[in-house]
């Protein structure tokens, strides 16, 4: 028997939420039949994947922190997708954000205030945004494809990395390890609370996500962005300006990776090191899926991804899993997503005859 | 025609459901050898679903398709073919960066190398006077000479019956004569045809016998030489159609909507560049430009509407020149436009039909304060919009996809119409509508020009800018022709000036008293 | 310059370019018949990890090679049922391909690293292979000649056959080829499966040929530059060809310029690192520049097929 796509006459709702929750069920049977094929203990692996992070209160707080980033880059993603401009260079302009904050933190080293850490954040935010300047101009000006030029920029900005750790940025003091001095205490995240490792940028995560939704559920931008992802005619018949578009979208999603770089960097890490990728970038790609490209979403699938980031790194102390594991847990999350998606505007249907595009 | 010859075709009883509709409920007529058999009905009616099944794309859900004789079951269109049934679609399944040659081979079911292939090409074109050069990219071929590639793909296959879905729609009047012979000619060597239309004069002009459709239904078969075009018209339609009501001696103000030089040259690959383009709308005036699909129609709706900006003083709105004004400035200053494309051009389908209102009438209606929707306000002139002008659905919140064709062009039309423009422009307002439907949007936009508004309706609906508007034009590879009277002007006139004859201003001048074209 | 160094220059460039070679190869054909995968790099992955372990347990090359097109082609098929049979977005499930193909492949070659792979013997006789000079020609691995005749087959099959015409007009128009009576599903699955092949072999290169070794990412992005150069090449196998060697050269640059001295020998390593992914995007720039239009692109391309009849 052949089966059918029939379109549904309205986009299910049920579907739109049901996707997600059933995406990461199938994603933890499938996931443990992998593992088990793959010689390992496939229930115990995503059991200490999923459930682990959390079961142990301990784990909580690195959830929190572990999700901040992922969101905050999502959140911007999602803005990104939602007008058909696909980022993909998040990973890089991450990189960038930290890089920029880093570049002020540099230069203040012997300097004390208030002000130093705000101007961090900005200068951090403005070299997201710097990066995806590039695709935007080339796109809106050349018509160069921007999935090719974020993605290239990523593996550049990597090696500028490496180059100033290597040289104008190491620490002299660093035993000519590739890194930078640790930020003062004017330079980094404050903790929410003393003796936790929960920083401000947790928070910041959730403000960050409040107000997006709120313009692209509001405002004429927000409605700017879906038109024109959904319908670049009507767009452009309503008045909209695509290649604008374009620019404000990988504006916003730059500048939201450039402040995850740079909090990030300015939190848990305190200085760069070789290590700083870690492919928060990427991953966001998928948490910006997950949370139906919706704002508020992305809060929830951040924190699932989040879930499998220290799950993952549970499982790799007690089970030797390697880190990249979590990327077959991610990948099959968005296949089984994407797949999920489908039935949100169509309906399966059986039909028993062949159908007329059929050449023997 | 022998009487005594089993039917090439006989279908009986046959009935096909669509989710919410039945497309062909009980169908049945007959089909001689060398028969031309018209199979008349509104946009709608079920034709396309008929004929579908005949040829194997569709499979019918209940009823008997009877191929000279024998009873047969059409699983796929290689089937169809292979019976010998040929058709040449209303859409054309070409392949724009193929040859010819390439794309008559691949409609072909047997494997002919490709100089055996184009020899038998050539023999047909040949016969037939369907001259092509076979090695042309199509994409570089007038829309009459794709149709001659179907028409020569279908006819290399030998076939017994031949199937055309709508074939005039596209074509220019000579161009419609042309074909006439070459099914003519087909039919007198024992191909039967069976000839799609809605055009009754085609009809009357063409074909032996007339089976009418009516929501999906055989509402009757008949000889349409016999038959008047009203009665078959009648049938055709169903309960009487109301009339279009214009005022009586209507007179127009001072011109309100002033195009002048207007060229464009056109980016896209296989766009058409406009040349020079002039006309005047007054205010109360209804202005028709016609013309044959993809002669720059697209083009000039994008240029009025402001989508492709063009030079400041090309485009003037009462004393305003607006050449170079994006849409949004165009919509404040009274300019509404429809284009032709419904889903995703005019509205989006994805969004509730609220948020579409958002899309073109923000501005005009104040639905924006502080950077801000105001979904209330957009709610409640969606709702003014369905119930005045009848839209069936569910409310300001359902998408614009689940509306079907006629009602989202009733709601993008009211949309438009209830901004209260100075300017309105519309390019199809009735394609793909049914009867009831048209006749509301018609109403529409008479009674807007009454208000004083200037309405231009770009349309390759002859019958529809003849009945709808006080004076027209025609536009050709880019170009308008001057500016004529409806009812001071005769269909040949417009005929030729569709097919590229561009007149001079002596020669458009029509000498009153030939066959003038008078609403249908 | 010697002979000999200009020959090491050459053979060099061409191993590097053959991968990308072959991934745009199977890409081309991919996009051809209308479909945008971008799950390229996860293919090559998933094929670099599987020829690894088959040629590692199995001690044949040949075998490993078969395998790793298998591997490739069963990968794609993934991003096939999704994006063909569900009609799911080519941009997202390419990328997810991406991401699970990194995935998978580290998982599966945790146990192989470190190991090392039996290499091909050589298929012309020694004195010509390890000739200094006559290695320029018959001194490569057996997969450099393969992707040579599948550039030219796939030319020949694109322009020649029956089977590639109906493959173009699958890309150009799916609703006419559908209403005509091809399988436009049956066409693109074929597509697809062979672009995973392909890729799957380009990512055997790197494992069995290239480092030899197995290592987590060893392709590096190469899969993307693949997909960079078919818009390059403008949909033409033997552009593609061009492109490729040309890229092959600007991967080796580092390797002569510190064997030239010199003002080059003095940038960076990372600048040379970083030169392929921008030498990617000053190509992608010059192509717009240089086309009116999209020059060669397939019409429907990365679009889902939903028939309407």
């Amino acid at each position: 028997m052949q089966f059918r796509l029939e379109k549904r006459p309205q986009p299910s709702r049920l579907m739109l939420y049901a996707a997600p929750v059933l995406a990461v069920l199938l994603t933890m049977v499938a996931g443990a039949v992998l593992f088990s094929a793959l010689g390992y203990n496939g229930i115990g692996a995503v059991l200490e994947i999923f459930t682990k992070p959390l079961t142990n209160p301990l784990k909580w707080q690195d959830l929190g922190v572990k999700a901040a980033p992922l969101i905050i880059i999502a959140v911007g993603l999602s803005i990104a997708y939602r007008a058909n401009v696909w980022n993909i260079g998040a990973e890089g302009q991450y990189v960038a954000g930290a890089l920029g904050g880093t570049a002020v933190a540099l230069l203040t080293m012997k300097m004390q205030g208030p002000w130093i850490l705000p101007v961090m954040i900005l200068c951090g935010i403005l070299a997201g945004m710097a990066l995806a300047a590039i695709p935007a101009f080339l796109k809106t000006q050349l018509d160069v494809n921007e999935i090719l030029t974020t993605l290239m920029l990523n593996y550049a900005v990597v090696q500028l990395l490496y180059f100033l750790l290597r040289t104008s940025w190491k620490d002299p003091m660093g035993f000519s390890f590739p890194k930078t001095p640790l930020f003062t205490a004017s330079q980094s995240l404050p903790f929410l609370w003393p003796g936790t490792i929960m920083h401000w940028g947790v928070p910041t995560a959730i403000v960050v996500a409040l107000v997006a939704w709120f313009v692209m559920s509001r405002s004429v931008f927000g409605f700017q962005v879906r038109v024109v992802g959904s319908a670049p005619n009507a767009a452009r018949y309503g008045g909209f300006s695509a290649k604008r578009t374009v620019w404000l979208a990988l504006l916003v999603s730059g500048g939201l990776a450039g402040l995850a770089g740079v909090l990030e960097a300015a939190g848990p890490f305190r200085q760069l090191v070789p290590a700083f990728p870690t492919g928060y970038g990427f991953t966001a790609i998928i948490v910006a899926f997950l949370g139906r490209l919706s704002p508020l979403g992305c809060v929830i699938a951040g924190l699932v991804l989040a879930i499998s980031y220290v799950g993952g790194e549970v499982a790799q102390t007690t089970l030797g899993l390697p880190s990249a594991a979590t990327g077959i847990f991610q990948g099959m999350l968005l296949f089984f997503l994407l797949a999920g998606d489908v039935f949100v505007r169509y309906r399966l249907k059986a039909v028993s005859t062949r159908p007329a595009g059929e050449a023997a | 025609m022998d009487a005594e010859l089993p039917f090439r075709l006989e279908l009986a009883g046959i009935t096909k459901r669509f989710p919410g509709v039945v497309a062909n409920d009980d169908v049945g007529f007959a089909v001689r050898p060398g028969e031309i058999h018209a199979l008349l009905g509104e946009n709608g009616a079920g034709k396309s679903t008929l004929v579908k099944m005949i040829y194997g794309i569709l499979q019918p859900d209940a009823g008997t398709i009877t191929w000279n004789g024998h009873p047969v079951v059409v699983p796929n269109p290689k089937a169809a073919r292979k019976l010998g049934i040929g058709m040449v679609f209303q859409h054309f399944s070409l392949f724009e960066a193929l040859t010819v040659l390439e794309n008559i081979a691949l409609g072909l079911d047997a494997k002919v190398p490709a100089r055996e292939l184009e020899s038998r090409i050539r023999a047909i074109m040949q016969q037939y006077g369907l001259m092509l050069d076979p090695h042309r990219i199509v994409s570089t071929l007038s829309v009459g000479e794709r149709q001659r590639i179907e028409i020569v793909r279908a006819l290399l296959l030998e076939p017994q019956l031949l199937i055309m879905d709508e074939p005039t729609s596209v074509l220019t009047p000579q161009e419609v004569d042309q074909l006439f012979v070459v099914l003519r000619q087909l039919a007198q060597e024992g191909c039967s045809i069976l000839y799609i239309s809605h055009k009754l004069h085609e009809i009357k002009a063409l074909c032996d016998t007339a089976t009418i459709l009516r929501g999906g239904k055989v509402v009757d078969t008949c000889d349409p030489k016999v038959e008047t075009s009203r009665s078959m018209a009648e049938k055709m339609i169903g309960a009487g159609l109301k009339d279009i009501v214009k005022g009586k001696n209507r007179t127009f103000g001072a011109p309100r909507f002033s195009v002048k030089h207007l060229s464009l040259k056109s980016d896209a690959q296989f766009g058409v560049s406009l040349e020079d383009i002039g006309f005047e709308v007054r205010a109360g005036e209804i202005f028709g430009i016609a013309g044959v699909a993809g002669n720059g129609q697209n083009e000039l709706l994008l240029a009025l509407d402001g989508e492709v900006p063009v030079g400041r003083d090309a485009i003037v709105m009462d004393t305003t020149a607006v050449g170079e004004l994006h849409p949004s400035e165009r919509r404040k200053l009274g300019l509404c436009a429809v284009p032709e494309e419904r889903h995703g051009h005019a509205a989006v389908s994805d969004f509730t039909l609220s948020d579409n209102t958002v899309l073109t009438a923000r501005d005009r209606l104040r639905m924006v304060t502080g950077g801000l929707i105001k979904a209330g306000a957009a709610k409640t002139y969606t709702g003014e919009v369905i119930t005045t002008f009848a839209v069936k659905a569910l409310g300001p919140s359902a998408t614009a996809g689940s509306l079907s064709g006629g009602n989202l062009q009733k709601y993008i039309m009211g949309r438009e119409i209830l901004q209260k423009p100075s300017v309105l422009v519309v390019s199809q307002p009735t394609w793909g509508v049914d009867a009831g439907a048209a006749a509301a949007i018609h109403q529409a936009i008479v009674d807007l020009a009454a208000q004083g508004s200037a309405v231009v309706v770009i349309s390759q609906d002859l019958d529809e800018l003849l009945a709808l508007c006080d004076t027209l034009a025609v536009i050709n590879s880019g170009r308008l022709s001057q500016k004529m009277v409806v009812g001071e002007v005769s269909i040949e006139e417009i005929g030729l000036l569709m097919g590229g004859v561009h007149g001079t201003a002596e020669e458009t001048h029509i000498a009153p008293g030939a066959a003038h074209a008078v609403p249908a | 310059m010697s002979i000999e160094f200009i020959v090491a220059i050459i053979v060099a460039i061409v191993l590097v370019a053959t991968p990308i070679l072959l991934a745009g190869l199977g890409e081309l054909v991919v996009e051809k018949a209308g479909v945008l995968n971008l799950g390229v790099e996860g293919m090559m992955l998933i094929g670099a990890v599987t020829g690894f372990a088959v040629t590692a347990t199995f001690g044949n090359p040949y075998l490993g090679v078969l395998a790793a097109a298998l591997a490739g082609s069963a990968a794609s098929m993934i991003f096939g049922f999704l994006t063909l049979s569900l009609s799911a977005n080519q941009v997202a499930t390419g990328l997810a391909l991406t991401i699970f193909g990194g995935g998978f492949s580290a998982l599966a070659g945790k146990a192989f690293l470190g190991r090392t792979v039996p290499a091909f013997t050589q298929l012309f006789p020694g004195e010509l292979a390890t000739h200094p000079i006559w290695r320029v020609i018959f001194g490569y691995s057996p997969i450099v000649y393969f992707s040579l005749f599948m550039c030219a087959a796939i030319a020949w099959f694109l322009k020649r056959t029956r089977s590639g015409l109906i493959l173009r007009a699958v890309g150009e128009n799916d609703l006419s080829a559908h209403s005509i009576g091809y399988s436009v599903l049956g066409v693109r699955y074929a597509a697809v499966a062979f672009g995973g092949a392909m890729a799957g072999i380009a990512g055997s290169m790197f494992s069995l040929v290239l480092t030899p070794i197995w290592a987590e990412g060893l392709t590096a992005g190469r899969g993307w530059i693949a997909l960079a150069l078919v818009v390059f090449a403008a949909w033409k196998p033997y552009r593609l060809l061009i492109g490729a060697y040309l890229f092959g050269a600007v991967m080796t640059l580092e390797v002569h310029a510190k064997a030239a001295g010199g003002f080059f020998s003095a940038l960076p390593s990372e600048l040379w690192a970083a030169l392929p992914y921008l030498a990617t995007i000053v190509v992608l720039v010059l192509i717009s520049l240089r086309r009116s239009g999209l020059s060669g692109a397939p019409a429907c391309l990365g679009k889902p097929f939903i028939p309407t009849a």
